[in-house]
């Protein structure tokens, strides 16, 4: 057992884990934080995506020992308490959740994606999110949700 | 008066909690000291048992509860019900599940399958289910592998008289086609959560996209209510104690929040067992499918072959149709016969055609069993009858549209399984579909309508 201390969503902890555990199961089974998803746990998929230290990572093929200290968003803490991120607030406007299993791992894709890249014409949203499937909505109105998010982010530092 | 919902945009009523990570799906349900569950697949797509042992796995330290057939009350599911929970005696198919475990982690779960003896006595299997149709086709089942639909091998739809449509006929049009298998890969793979609860009840967290269905199956495998569904001879009833004593009521189904299913989950995959082994250990138990698993051995579409013959006059009027179409069905019934109604009952697409015979079958392999996917076999019928459509406007050197707004159905038509249609609104909605891609059309199909045929609507 290895005592892991690394920062969630603002909030500290403290917890051991064996060699082999991965951020995933860290977040999912040990801090029951959930919306990074195990939809295909070999690395394929995306739906396990979170942020560390503002990059992008799939958590199920991260060794958990390997974020020692490092700080971890998921979508449950994008947005300050109480309020919504534009980016999520964009993905339910536009209509870029179906069944909402890949939609947190994309809100992260599209926030890294913004973060390096504030105004992306819709082929860079399509590299940005191209590590993350989504099986429901045909990605078009995934990609007109970014645009739309960076459109009104955009306006609000201006 | 205006309207509040039709003509509107209306917000998902859970699109917040998607976006914001709120939503639980069923592999959300995190209940610390759940068991993981395993299961051992057969690894040949045919074959015979001769002996399975499972005393080493049992021993695993770490592994609480083992099940077999042996422990299932009533081992047959499905619609007919033909399928068992875990193998009987005969495998029929590569990846069926004959031993589950339920152990305090996935390593010693995994541990326990490989202490398993199973010695099969494989024999010759059959995938192609055109294959399987031939009289001297490996048996995937006693009975045979073509599926009886009460005393017919297959479903079959009579319209008119089909003789002296074709007879009328200026050209004969036939092809064949094929539409291959394909699987849902929704995102989120198969998952079950059972917690047992205090006096003797069940809490089932399930994927089901039809919880109700899968409830009533449930019950049945537990032996909670009596199956009376026809082809209970599949079944074994076990004297098993494994859910004795629950009564209709005690199971308390949870689902509705479906990560993708597209058809996928309209068949139980993983509920049966984890509800066995969570009666079986006393303690809660999860099973995630794997992707691997998900892509090899969940329901997928099956393969069809659809052969149509059509009597055509030289204006471009279908005046007779004949259909053989042909479902692959896999080990299992599940819901593949119903699939081959919806497929034949569409047999003539959109369109009026006054002769019609068509017929389908469906076909047992050595393959996971299909099942339905987006549309319960309407998707292959449109991809059949809309290629045919535009073979035959080709063929009469006739414009695609122009054949379509022939054809299709006007108020007052008659469909090949008898109902007679009013709202039809398919000329006007061609029109404003050419309208919008900005496809012009001759006045002559501007001016149809759906209202009659006849005059200007010819
Ligand atoms: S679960 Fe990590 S990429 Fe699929
Ligand atoms: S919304 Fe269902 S997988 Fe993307």
């Amino acid at each position: 057992m290895h005592l892991l201390k690394l920062t969630v969503n603002g909030q500290n902890y403290e917890i051991t884990v064996q060699l082999k555990t991965t951020l995933l199961e860290v977040l999912r089974d040990k801090l029951q934080i959930t919306s990074p998803k195990a939809g295909c746990n070999q690395g394929d998929c995306g739906t396990c995506s979170v942020l560390v230290d503002s990059i992008l990572v799939k958590s199920c093929l991260t060794n958990s020992l390997s974020v020692q200290g490092k700080k971890i968003i998921t979508v449950e803490g994008l947005a300050k308490p109480g309020e919504v991120h534009p980016l999520q607030q964009a993905f339910h406007e536009n209509y870029g959740a179906q069944c909402g299993f890949c939609t947190p791992g994309m809100i992260l894709a599209a926030k890294a994606l913004l973060d390096k890249n504030p105004n992306p014409t819709r082929e860079d949203v399509k590299v940005g999110l191209s590590g993350n499937l989504c099986r429901c909505t045909g990605y078009t109105k995934i990609i007109d949700s970014v645009i739309a998010a960076s459109e009104k982010m955009v306006t609000v530092t201006d | 008066m205006t309207l509040k919902v039709v003509g509107q945009n209306v917000l998902r009523y859970d699109g917040l909690a998607h976006v914001t990570g709120e939503t639980h799906f069923a592999d959300d349900v995190i209940i610390p000291g759940t068991l993981t569950v395993k299961v051992l697949r057969s690894p040949v797509s045919k074959g015979k048992i001769m002996n399975l042992d499972i005393r080493a796995a049992m021993s695993v330290p770490g592994v609480a509860s083992v099940i077999t057939a042996d422990d299932v009350p009533c081992n047959g599911y499905g619609h007919i019900p033909d399928q068992p929970v875990l193998v009987e005696e005969m495998v029929r198919y590569k990846g069926e599940p004959i031993v589950a475990v339920a152990a305090v982690d996935e390593d010693t779960a995994i541990e326990a399958l490989e202490k398993i003896q199973l010695g099969i006595e494989e024999e010759e299997p059959v995938f192609d289910h055109i294959q399987a149709m031939m009289p001297d086709a490996p048996k995937v089942r006693p009975e045979g592998n073509i599926h009886m639909f009460g005393k017919y091998p297959f479903r079959q739809v009579k319209f008119g008289d089909i003789d002296a449509g074709f007879r009328e006929a200026d050209v004969i049009i036939e092809n064949t086609y094929r539409h291959p298998s394909l699987e849902h890969a929704q995102l989120e793979p198969m998952v079950s959560q059972a917690v047992p609860e205090a006096g003797g009840k069940l809490t089932v967290y399930t994927v089901s996209q039809a919880p109700h269905f899968h409830l009533e199956e449930l019950y049945g495998i537990l032996k909670v209510k009596k199956n009376n569904v026809s082809g209970k001879h599949w079944i074994t009833e076990k004297g098993s104690r494994t859910g004795q004593g629950l009564e209709f009521g005690d199971i308390n189904f949870i689902g509705g929040t479906v990560g993708g299913g597209f058809g996928g989950k309209n068949d139980m995959h993983a509920d049966h067992i984890t509800a066995l082994l969570a009666l079986k250990s006393g303690q809660p138990c999860k099973w995630r499918w794997t992707r691997e698993e998900d892509l090899l051995y969940s329901t997928y579409r099956g393969c069809w072959y659809i052969t149509i013959k059509d009597g055509v006059k030289k204006d471009g009027r279908i005046v007779a149709r004949k259909i053989k179409t042909i479902r692959e069905s896999g080990a299992y019934a599940s819901s593949n016969p119903h699939v081959v109604e919806h497929n034949i009952f569409n047999s003539t697409g959109p369109y009026f055609i006054p002769n019609v015979h068509s017929r389908g079958y469906c076909v047992y392999t050595n393959k996971p069993p299909a099942s339905s996917m987006r549309g319960f076999g309407l998707t292959p019928s449109t991809f059949a009858t809309e290629v045919q459509a535009n073979k035959i406007a080709s063929e009469l050197s006739m414009d695609p549209w122009e054949f379509r707004f022939k054809n299709v159905y006007r108020n007052g038509d008659l469909t090949s399984t008898g109902s007679k249609l009013d709202s039809v609104a398919l000329i006007e909605m061609m029109q404003t579909l050419a309208e919008k891609t900005g496809v012009t059309l001759p006045d002559r199909l501007k001016q149809m309508s759906s209202a009659k045929r006849g005059g200007n609507s010819i």
